[in-house]
């Protein structure tokens, strides 16, 4: 019931299952099948859908600026009202940019809608591993939904996990009723990539693929991954101590409960722009700010630059 | 119910279907005339030895893994335009021209396939020589562009039906998109000679067509860089702005590593920005940007003298 196409990266992976998607989903070549995507979400699973020629393409809510954690009943909402059909891009784990997931009681929520609904599931999953630091928790939420009978596509990225970033290394995982239609799928696929790109990189692909089977090899990855993920959670859990000691405004405990590499701290665009120009700590506009930049070296002065912009700037 | 039930099983692959069927024939006097890969002479894949010395340099540096830009690799994409330009060449030396790294030939021909879709307004249509590579009428089709063709291979005298070409382009409509084999011709091995090149450029010229060169065998085809580069330069310096791709697979038997080119010659270098520019926000969405090792290869060669030499 499963099968797989080698990709470039997971934007490879994205774009190969939004192509297919395109031209045999809901019909064939209906470009007019809403594609929904979170609000935030990373910037270029527009682009993708866009380029692959999809002509509706739609936000559903997702982060609760309010109260800095996710919106799930705006999310459910909108599943309830979204066309029966539609494709909704899901983060597996470690939502980009915001870092915050839904806990399992949530994704069995919105599991059951999309049930109801006839909603396509297509799964970024960018992080496996990388996020919590085990592989199996990192992929709950997709195992979830294939065990409820649901048919998806899954992109996956071996970029952060693998630490391969320039290997191009992502793998596009389909998931089907039966052999017979994974196999039908699979050969449309083919055709797909073959005027995209011919054939993958071999490069990448051999690294993971050694690793993976390669008991000794895996259980050492396993740890490398485990290194990278405690590192950021220990920079989380370090620079949120610092903010609760400075006594800086607000609530910091958010930190520390988004996952990945990224967190929405909170900052507004004014306040991200004085962390820029005054305090020379560059981030997003969005306040989003990438963990893995924290070094117990920079600590301090990120906090206390994160607390003069908060109770400076309004 | 399955979302699937209607997709219908794609065709295999004409090439592939070949090999294919090669591999399951058990006669022991089987051979594969199929293959579109170089073999040595005990029928054996030919890894070059620059190529092997050039991988030891990568591995012993133990360079990171961090992305490359969108337009890839940058001591590549010069080296690539240089390749194909040559170094003496006026566009290459003026800066007038962009070069952004593709996932081999294929990947390179897209890139170009879809900027042609977005921003050559006057016409969809490509015109192919016939016949030419079978992948070249699905990648311009999946990018949004129209085939049209070129009397070019003449079965009566297995050769180049040179007035036919000639024909059949001087009727193409102005501003249509020419494509055209820069050497070693995919799937005839017929190309025109020089004075039939400075025909077809005058020709090219006078029409107004937009001229698309894909050049998958430089060096492999006659054994000299130069001069299977001719064509292109030759159309360059008539003042034909032409489009280009390039493949490492087989002159540098980089197959599987994907290295390759798509070049834009500009008016200008403030030209060349826009472009890039431009060609960036296509491959972005397609797969953020591309893979390093073939490209580092290629690179490392063409930049190292004493590679060079041996390549």
């Amino acid at each position: 019931q499963i099968g797989s196409v080698q990709s470039l990266g997971g934007t490879g992976a994205l774009r190969i299952g939004a192509e297919f998607l395109r031209r045999w989903y809901n019909g064939n070549n209906n470009t007019a099948t809403p594609v929904y995507i979170s609000t935030p979400s990373w910037e270029n699973h527009n682009s993708v859908f866009v380029d692959a020629g999809f002509k509706d393409i739609r936000t559903y809510h997702y982060w609760d600026a309010a109260k800095r954690g996710l919106d799930l009943q705006g999310l459910l909402d909108d599943m309830e009202k979204a066309p029966e059909f539609s494709i909704f891009i899901l983060h597996a784990c470690a939502h980009n940019p915001t870092g915050t997931d839904p806990t399992p009681d949530q994704w069995k929520q919105i599991a059951a809608v999309m049930k109801r609904r006839f909603l396509f599931p297509f799964f970024d999953s960018a992080y496996q591993g990388f996020a919590s630091g085990s592989l199996d928790k990192d992929a709950w939420a997709v195992r979830y939904f294939v065990s409820e009978g649901f048919e998806l596509f899954c992109a996956q990225s071996f970029s952060k996990n693998f630490g391969l970033y320039n290997e191009r290394v992502g793998n596009l995982t389909v998931v089907g009723k039966d052999a017979d239609n994974v196999q039908r799928v699979l050969s449309q696929m083919e055709k797909i990539v073959r005027t995209t790109w011919s054939n993958p990189p071999s490069q990448g692909a051999r690294i993971v693929a050694t690793t993976l089977t390669s008991p000794q090899l895996f259980a050492e990855w396993y740890d490398n991954v485990k290194t990278m993920a405690d590192r950021v959670l220990l920079m989380r859990s370090e620079l949120r101590s610092r903010l609760e000691s400075l006594g800086t405004p607000g609530t910091w405990n958010h930190i520390t409960e988004q996952i990945g590499m990224f967190s929405f701290t909170g900052l507004n665009p004014k306040q991200v722009e004085y962390m820029i120009k005054e305090k020379h700590i560059y981030l997003m506009a969005s306040g989003r700010i990438n963990m893995c930049g924290l070094t117990t070296k920079n600590l301090d002065y990120v906090a206390k630059s994160i607390h003069e912009a908060v109770t400076k700037i309004q | 119910s399955s979302w699937w039930s209607h997709v219908e099983m794609g065709p295999p692959d004409p090439i592939l279907g070949v090999t294919e069927a090669f591999k399951r024939d058990t006669n022991s006097k089987k051979m594969n005339l199929g293959v579109g890969a170089y073999r040595d002479d005990n029928g054996k894949p030919y890894v070059l030895n620059c190529v092997r010395k050039a991988e030891a340099m990568i591995a012993s540096k133990k360079m990171d893994k961090e992305y490359l830009p969108i337009g890839g690799l940058a001591d590549f994409t010069r080296a690539s335009a240089e390749l194909a330009l040559g170094e003496n060449s006026e566009a290459f030396k003026s800066g007038r021209y962009v070069t952004v790294q593709g996932i081999s030939g294929t990947g390179s021909l897209r890139i170009g396939a879809n900027f042609l879709q977005r921003f050559f307004k006057p016409s969809r249509d490509v015109y192919l020589p016939k016949p030419s590579w079978g992948n070249h009428t699905p990648i311009f089709r999946d990018a949004g562009m129209q085939l049209q063709a070129y009397r070019y291979y003449d079965p009566k005298t297995c050769s180049l039906d040179f007035s036919g070409a000639m024909d059949d382009i001087s009727k193409i409509p102005e501003k249509s998109i020419i494509l055209l084999h820069a050497c070693a011709h995919n799937p005839t091995g017929v190309d025109p000679r020089q004075e039939q090149w400075k025909e077809l450029a005058a020709l090219v010229k006078k029409r107004n067509l937009l001229v698309y060169f894909d050049m998958a065998y430089q060096g492999f085809a006659s054994g000299d860089i130069n001069r299977d580069a001719w064509a292109v330069r030759y159309f360059i310096e008539q003042g034909i702005n032409v489009v280009l791709s390039q493949s490492y697979a087989k002159n540098m038997g980089l197959y599987g590593e994907r290295a390759g080119a798509f070049t834009v010659i500009c008016s200008d270098a403030e030209e060349a920005k826009r472009v890039e520019s431009q060609l960036k926000i296509l491959i972005r969405p397609m797969y953020s940007n591309p893979p390093i090792n073939g490209a580092r290869i290629a690179s490392i060669i063409l930049n190292t003298p004493e590679l060079r030499k041996e390549w």
